[in-house]
């Protein structure tokens, strides 16, 4: 199987080279953000503020992760329903977010704002939390602590795997995989 | 009468949920395992491998296989002949929940209010508890941590006695479609059919605690369950998806009987990481 590598923070190109179906092995730092957040990012654009992280070229991990044991990175990290985010993902995309990453259908308005603003949605695999907790190398709350599974968290990643869902170019994974396979 | 300290049931509990967030049961790391074997398509079999691993990796680090170790759900069996001293059973389940989440280092997802505030209770209480009494001094304790996303893909449906088994084939195959890749496939889906509105939910969260792939004993709804399955596992979706062979690893049907002008129909879903455990005391 072809496996692309992709190294955050992201540009145009990088998310142009990326098709639906393609597997990749992510490298470098995401931010985690889920419904709370989002909540609370979404407002500080909408009023103007600045952000505590920068959106530009970043990617975005949908996770809750469990608290980490002593000597532990982080606890079992796999993605969260990513179609709780889909009110918010339009306007984080407008701001300069370029991928997140979570599990699940996505809105219409989603796919269309991924090809307007050149982003990309990618689907790690949903339960394999442990796993994937292996491929985080470092863990900090970076904003919200009082949110606690939901504070904002800036992992640094070495080979994430994940796969691509919707791309730029308005293609949809999960329509086109299970078209394939039906019988 | 036998006489038994809450306390005890405490313990267990606090046990269990540890047990349960870290190791998968044979009956579904076997499925998985198996299911690798019919999987056509290269992602899906990639899935199903890396659901594989993270079995292991769970075990071996001892961390929860995923990271939403969900609302803690139990089905209790007392017997008649026990008494049971030192407090409530409700109080003694939260206090093993409240237990287990803590020191587990599992995560804490219910929020008190639902509606409001949404302000986390910070140990995973309260549980959600069913109780039966049956003949005999035991105490069986069944519980399942059920995740959100699968929970949220869930549904109930009054249908009409006239739709029959093709209505209900129908009901439960095209809401399985619709809810897609969300709630982590493959997954099992468990189905109540017949009694009220609140019973056959109750029966479809009861479906999920079934070992994986142990046909119901009446060989109608065995036979039924079996046409499901493959119904759902035809339309192509696959593991995580992307597209495959392996949408579900079983489904799984409690029944109730029904009222004459009734035919109601609950779906259930479960996630790979279908964890339950059961011990007696």
């Amino acid at each position: 199987m072809n496996i692309k590598t992709i190294n955050a923070p992201l540009n145009d190109q990088d998310v142009l080279s990326l098709k639906a179906g393609d597997n990749v092995l992510v490298n470098g730092v995401v931010y985690t953000a889920r419904d709370a957040a989002h909540k609370k990012l979404v407002a500080l654009i909408d009023s103007g503020a600045p952000l505590p992280i920068e959106l530009k070229g970043q990617i975005i991990y949908y996770v809750g992760p469990t608290p980490a044991k002593p000597g532990q990175v982080i606890g079992s990290a796999g993605p969260t329903t990513s179609g709780r985010m889909d009110a918010y993902t339009p306007k984080m995309l407008e701001h300069g977010m370029k991928a997140c990453i979570g599990k699940g259908l996505r809105s219409q308005a989603v796919i269309e704002a991924l090809q307007k603003y050149k982003g990309v949605y990618l689907a790690a695999v949903g339960g394999a939390g442990a796993l994937l907790s292996k491929k985080i190398k470092k863990c900090e709350v970076v904003a919200y602590p009082e949110l606690g599974a939901e504070a904002i968290h800036r992992l640094e990643v070495e080979e994430f795997p994940a796969t691509v869902i919707n791309d730029a170019y308005g293609n949809d994974l999960y329509s086109e995989g299970a078209r394939s396979y039906a019988r | 009468m036998r006489e038994l300290s809450v306390s005890v049931i405490t313990d267990t509990v606090a046990g269990m949920c540890e047990e349960a967030n870290i190791y998968l049961g044979d009956d579904v790391s076997t499925a998985l395992k198996q299911s690798l074997e019919v999987e056509e398509s290269p992602t899906g079999k990639e899935v199903l491998k890396q659901l594989i691993d993270n079995l292991e990796i769970a075990k071996n680090e001892q961390i929860p296989i995923c990271q939403d170790t969900g609302f803690a759900v139990f089905f209790v069996e007392i017997g008649q002949d026990v008494h049971l001293t030192g407090g409530t059973l409700e109080e003694a389940i939260n206090a093993g929940v409240k237990k287990g989440y803590t020191d587990g280092y599992l995560r804490k997802s219910i929020v008190k209010d639902p509606l409001y505030d949404r302000k986390n209770t910070g140990d995973n209480t309260p549980a959600v508890i069913y109780t039966d009494l049956v003949p005999g001094d035991k105490v069986k304790i069944a519980f399942a941590p059920k995740g959100g996303g699968s929970e949220n893909m869930s549904a109930v449906k009054m249908l009409k006695p006239a739709d029959g088994e093709e209505g209900l084939i129908d009901f439960v195959v095209n809401h399985v479609k619709a809810a897609g890749p969300n709630p982590c496939p493959p997954i099992v889906v468990g189905v109540g059919i017949g009694g009220t509105f609140d019973k056959v939910a109750v029966n479809s969260k009861k479906a999920l605690f079934r070992p994986v792939g142990q046909p119901n004993p009446d060989q109608k709804y065995a036979g039924l369950e079996k046409k499901i399955l493959d119904k759902i596992n035809d339309l192509g979706v696959g593991p995580q998806g992307f597209g495959g062979r392996v949408f579900a690893l079983a489904v799984h049907i409690e029944t109730y009987p029904s009222h004459i002008a009734s035919m109601a129909a609950a779906v259930n879903i479960n996630c790979h990481a279908c964890r339950h455990l059961e011990k007696t005391i």
